[in-house]
């Protein structure tokens, strides 16, 4: 089975993007699967079953989205075999743009949006920065330039990866990403598999449930900010 | 130059050296947060005092930084030949809807414009498509596109990076809270253009040469109206973008000189081709496609008459942008008006 990771901010179109995407592969029904990491809430899954793909969506609540699928990205790949899928497809909201999901080996998609601001790619970090495939979606309703200086700032940051552009919509350029997925490699575990980048160490009060403010209430890894006299 | 070589620019120059002579390593150094380094030292001296926390939160170390750095002066070096040089592009014919062939070989040159016509739904956009991804008999129409004569595999297509095809459409914006001059300027700079300043100002003048209403450098790209807007994008494409071909779908009311806007592209070199139901559009191409049920049936050179024709089409054009001037500045409509 093929595994890849697809991970961009929310509403960037992820989910517009893994459905042209299916539909442009044209592999038969049911042997493409889906596993969406979400925080709260999510409706990407009535979006799948009506294109008729198996589904399985996740909520991490309390504790980060990325850290929440490393914990459980294998079982995910387990369930892919069991359902003899030929593709597993994981879907996830990137958040604090601290993390990302990448997996060394695994193929690795970033997608985000022309609308969020050219200098957004570089803020983002390792989310994009360690992505094989940058995809950036709604180019059909800004200017070419925008959309030119806006891969210029993807480069900036991942300089190694392919840029491609796609109308989550209508589906144009998708198919250039589908050829780009031939070179994702068959898997059946991710056992001893490493992530491209850590997760952010969190384990200070805050991550365990406190909720009180003050110097005194705060312990374990802290990072303070420098205020400088003016 | 091969990435060894830059990893002397981070050994044996000055960041200030650097700088002076590569001014986007700015950028590099400000996407790492290491803006205020020592300028007096060589990059890898200066990573040497910084603190390698900061450097682990973008997933790097000293060595790791070096790496990224040669990497991003490779990409951001113009490279002297362009590998996208497109001189023609030949489509060849694949199925229609209904799975009848095609019987079609074309050859298009850069200087050519090209219509798309046919009823909605009939494959306009479809055949668009194609040529974007170059299509090699692997999309639904079994269509080919061939660059400068040759079949591309896989590899080819990949490198091309997005940047073989520029789109126009009347659905784009801008979005992007700049100044006319400083968008002009940002997009010079991300294209990495010598003389970007004489660029900027011959995009300027020229969008509002195509542009009915003048607008200023001062303006807000946002607060252009639709008409300044898209004279802005075909100016900039016509000298800022370095895609070959130009896809442009529907720009009908666009209120600007739309005819003189095609020839300007045309004129620097570029392959047009228009998805269009306006006949002073389709008429002002080299040639023309029918489309229909899915496949391209015919293409059409323009004819003599046809050509003779544009003029009296450019004059019912004329007339009917009066009508819209007149109703937008509240006068009457009048017969004499039609009767020009
Ligand atoms: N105009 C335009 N809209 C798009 C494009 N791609 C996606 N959208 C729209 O953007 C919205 C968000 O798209 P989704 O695919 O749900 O985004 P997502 O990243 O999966 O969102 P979450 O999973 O909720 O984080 C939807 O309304 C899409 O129709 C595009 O290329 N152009
Ligand atoms: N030769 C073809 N074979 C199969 N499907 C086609 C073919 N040409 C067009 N189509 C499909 O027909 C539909 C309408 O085409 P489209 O290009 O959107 O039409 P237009 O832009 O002319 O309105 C699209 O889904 C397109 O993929
Ligand atoms: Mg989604
Ligand atoms: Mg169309
Ligand atoms: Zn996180
Ligand atoms: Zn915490």
């Amino acid at each position: 089975m093929k595994l890849i990771t697809v991970a961009g901010p929310p509403s960037s179109g992820k989910t517009s993007v893994i459905l042209k995407l299916i539909e442009c592969m044209g592999l038969p029904k049911g042997s493409v699967g889906v596993v969406k990491f979400d925080c709260l809430t999510s409706f990407d899954n009535l979006r799948y079953r009506e294109a008729d793909i198996p589904i399985q969506t996740g909520f991490s609540g309390k504790i980060c989205p990325d850290h929440y699928f490393v914990s459980n990205i294998d079982d995910a790949v387990q369930w892919g075999m069991k359902s003899g899928f030929q593709m597993l497809i994981t879907e996830s909201a990137g958040l604090c743009n601290r993390c990302s999901p990448y997996i060394n080996g695994i193929f690795s998609i970033c997608v985000i949006d022309n609308l969020s601001g050219a200098n957004t790619p570089r803020k983002i970090g390792p989310l994009l920065k360690l992505a094989d495939v940058v995809v950036v979606t709604k180019g059909d309703i800004v200017s070419q330039a925008e959309r030119e200086v806006f891969a210029f700032n993807i480069k900036q940051v991942n300089a190694l990866a392919k840029v491609i552009f796609i109308n989550g919509i209508t589906g144009q350029g998708s198919f250039l990403l589908s050829k780009h997925l031939q070179q994702a490699r068959d898997i059946h575990t991710l056992r001893d598999m490493k992530l491209r980048f850590t997760t952010p160490a969190a384990v200070c009060s805050y991550c365990t449930g406190e909720t009180r403010i003050g110097d005194s209430h705060q312990m374990g890894m802290m990072k303070k900010m420098e205020f400088k006299e003016l | 130059m091969i990435r060894q070589d830059f990893i002397t620019l981070a050994t044996d120059l000055s960041i200030e050296d650097l700088l002076l002579e590569y001014p986007i390593a700015a950028d590099f150094l400000a996407n790492l947060r290491l803006d205020s380094i020592p300028k007096q030292l060589s990059l890898s001296q200066a990573l040497e005092e910084v603190d390698e926390g900061i450097l682990q939160e973008f997933g790097l170390d000293r060595f790791g930084v070096l790496r990224s750095f040669c990497e991003f002066m490779e990409t951001f070096t113009p490279a002297e030949v362009s590998p996208h040089a497109v001189s023609s592009l030949t489509i060849i014919g694949g199925l229609n809807k209904s799975g009848e062939p095609e019987k079609i070989s074309l050859t298009i040159f850069c200087g050519e414009i090209i219509s798309i016509v046919g009823p909605t739904g009939s494959g306009k956009s479809r055949l668009l498509n194609d040529i974007e991804c170059l299509a090699q008999g692997d999309t639904p129409t079994g269509r080919r596109v061939l660059v400068n004569g040759a079949e591309l595999d896989d590899l080819q297509r990949f490198e091309m990076d997005g940047k073989l095809v520029a789109q126009l459409s009347q659905n784009m914006n801008f979005v992007m809270d700049l100044t006319v001059r400083e968008f002009l300027e940002m997009h010079a700079k991300s294209r990495l253009t010598i003389n970007a300043e004489q660029v900027v100002e011959k995009c300027f003048l020229c969008a509002n040469e195509l542009a009915g209403e003048k607008f200023l450098p001062d303006t807000k790209i946002t607060q252009l109206s639709g008409g300044q807007s898209r004279a802005l994008m075909i100016a900039d494409t016509a000298y800022m973008s370095n895609s070959p071909i130009v896809l442009i779908d529907e720009i009908e009311n666009a209120g600007i000189d739309r005819r003189q806007a095609i020839e300007l592209l045309a004129k620097r070199e570029k392959i047009i081709f228009v998805s269009t139901h306006d006949p002073l559009l389709a008429l002002s191409a080299d040639k023309r496609m029918v489309i229909k049920n899915g496949g391209i049936i015919k293409v059409m050179d323009i004819s003599d008459t046809e050509k003779q024709s544009l003029q009296a089409i450019e004059e019912l054009d004329n007339t009917m942008q009066i009508l819209r001037n007149r109703l937008r500045d509240g006068a009457q409509i009048t017969l004499d008006l039609l009767k020009s």
